[in-house]
């Protein structure tokens, strides 16, 4: 039996009800986000012409926090996904289904990355429509002058991918879910990190780094999918810890 | 679909890929590291058989289902589930065509009965998605709680939703996992009522349970397992492979000889007092010896309270069996 789309969509159709009524999933998708748009706003209105390097940073930092949110709300939505369901005992009643382990973990992954993608890229939205607005003029074309544009459009989905792939196979082997978010919030730092050398300028932001390091990165995702599939064992799933 | 009464046990050797049986388990053994969860079993279902599995907890019954169900690879051994040998290659064809009821139903509470059943009907793949719900709520009797929260549902009724959510791909074998455990007598009784109406339309069923009255009430056939496979037959055929055919005679005063009155009589084959007063005789054939027994009794005078033939319950023959099992063990 062939990779199913339809059983894919199962999964994620499921999830995304999970996640609306899910008390702690609508907070984190919506007070991490609000919190750092607001920090990245003070950052914006905190400028004034000063000089250019001055407000590179500060343009530096606002980008970053904007990429905290497509790094963060992932992990915690996925270090849940596998242990979650094994303590909830739903995980059993899945695997009994034709369900593929890919099938299950694409499904999965695509409901913490579609919703996580959204809410990153309307804050992204939301951060240039306030630039365009209320910062000071030199802000926006600073922000256009550079990579950042490019970064953030980019970094999002790939940063996103880290920490999920990441965030799935701490949980797929993990026994309780406090350690499995922990753990998965500081496995999806390092490429941030990154990004951050970038932000700031420690190395020098030119286009073609940036693509050279999303490259890099996107291949790191794809090693990160297979690592999960092969990760995914049912049978340890089903027999371990819990029996 | 035929119901398979009383198919006789396989003979080793047999060709493990009748189509006709819904189940074909031979030689099946499943070890976690030295410790075996069963060993060595083998046994076959036929289509439209309600299939008992008996045993007391740890006897492996759980690790069986799973492993039918190509959650668990066996250690040795193989097996034929609804036409399709089992290896992890197949599992996913396999899974298709069963259904399983684990021992905790294991619902997203936070998501209605609809829409529960509508996650696992997408992921059977099935196209006729609103009709198979509304028929499994049907078959549950649970209409009228398609929109209630999973969450906000009592235990019993989390049960009938997750059997409703097995019958969703019409399985060609239904596993049900100790589907009483935890119930009232109430809810009990409707799941077994449910059962055996699935029974009577030709489902085949493979049942565990530690209860006994559930094994005799709806199964075609029962096995008994402890790790290995004691017996296996029809619960009325069990109970005469096992024992002796016998008489239960109480008198109101003992009898001053019972030797002199049972002894004389030939086809009493031997005799226990198993009370003051309470005798057991085995006998062939009760209702030929039991008017004899009755005259030899009144001719010493002695008054007779009662004289009935011996029941034995499916519930003796499991308590013998596994008795005898565990001492056989600890020898
Ligand atoms: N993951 C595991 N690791 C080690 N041993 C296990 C594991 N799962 C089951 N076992 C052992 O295998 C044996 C059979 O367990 P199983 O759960 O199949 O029994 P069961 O008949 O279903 O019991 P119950 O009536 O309690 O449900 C037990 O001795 C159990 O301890
Ligand atoms: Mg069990």
């Amino acid at each position: 039996m062939s990779f199913s789309w339809t059983r894919v969509e199962a999964i994620f159709r499921k999830e995304l009800r999970d996640y609306r009524r899910n008390r702690f999933v609508i907070f984190t998708m919506s007070a991490l986000p609000l919190l750092f748009i607001v920090l990245t706003m003070i950052q914006l209105f905190a400028i004034n012409t000063g000089s250019s390097a001055k407000l590179n940073d500060r343009i530096g930092i606002s980008m970053l926090y904007l990429l905290i949110i497509p790094t963060m709300v992932p992990s915690a939505l996925t270090a849940y996904s596998v242990v979650g369901e094994r303590e909830q005992g739903t995980l059993e009643a899945v695997l009994i289904t034709p369900v593929r382990s890919e099938e299950f973990l694409v499904g999965k992954a695509l409901a913490a990355f579609t919703p996580t993608v959204l809410i990153a890229y309307a804050l992204f939205g939301l951060f240039l429509g306030a630039a365009e607005l209320f910062a000071h003029p030199g802000v926006l074309s600073a922000i256009f002058e550079r990579s950042h544009v490019l970064v953030q459009l980019l970094f999002t989905p790939l940063l996103a991918g880290w920490s999920i792939w990441m965030g799935i196979a701490i949980s797929a082997r993990s026994t309780d879910v406090r350690a499995a978010q922990q753990l998965a919030v500081f496995a999806s730092l390092p490429p941030l990190g990154v990004v951050a050398l970038l932000s700031f300028d420690v190395i020098p932001a030119s286009v073609a780094l940036a693509l050279g390091l999303a490259a890099a990165l996107l291949v790191l995702d794809g090693f990160g999918w297979r690592a999960v599939a092969a990760i995914f064992d049912r049978e340890r799933l089903i027999t371990g810890s819990r029996d | 679909m035929t119901p398979a009464h009383g198919r006789e046990p396989i003979p080793p050797g047999a060709d493990v890929s009748r189509p006709d049986a819904a189940l074909v388990v031979d030689h099946l053994t499943k070890r976690f590291g030295q410790r075996a969860a069963y060993e060595d079993v083998s046994f076959e279902v036929g289509y439209g058989e309600v299939f008992g599995f008996l045993g007391p907890n740890g006897a492996g019954k759980t690790t069986m289902v799973r492993t039918l169900g190509t959650l668990l690879a066996p250690t040795s051994g193989s097996a034929v589930v609804a036409g399709i040998p089992l290896d992890l290659e197949a599992g996913s064809h396999i899974r298709a065509r069963i259904s399983i009821m684990p021992e905790s139903p294991g619902l997203y509470l936070r998501l209605t009965v609809a829409e529960n059943l509508e996650c696992f009907a997408g992921l059977y793949e099935l196209t006729d998605i609103r009709e198979r719900i509304a028929k499994g709520l049907q078959a549950v009797n649970l209409t009228d709680r398609a929109n209630d929260l999973c969450g906000s549902l009592s235990k019993g009724l989390r049960q009938r939703v997750a059997l409703a959510r097995a019958l969703l791909n019409d399985p060609a074998v239904l596993f049900l996992d100790e589907p009483t455990s935890g119930l009232d007598p109430v809810a009990t009784r409707d799941v077994h009522e449910l059962i055996a109406a699935l029974r009577d339309q030709g489902v085949t069923i493979f049942l565990t349970t530690h209860r006994l009255e559930e094994a005799e009430r709806l199964c075609h056939r029962v096995a008994i397992l402890n790790t290995t496979l004691l017996l296996i037959g029809r619960p009325d055929e069990l109970r005469e492979r096992l024992f002796t055919r016998g008489l239960d005679v109480r008198t109101r005063v003992p009898l001053a000889d019972p030797g002199a009155v049972f002894d004389r009589l030939a086809d009493v084959q031997g005799w226990d007092q198993s009370a003051s007063g309470s005798y057991v005789l085995q006998v062939t054939d009760p209702d030929a010896t039991a008017p004899r027994v009755a005259r030899a009794l009144v001719a010493v005078d002695a008054d007779i309270l009662s004289l009935v033939e011996t029941r034995h319950s499916l519930e003796d023959v499991y308590l013998e069996l596994v008795e005898d099992d565990v001492e056989a063990q600890r020898r």
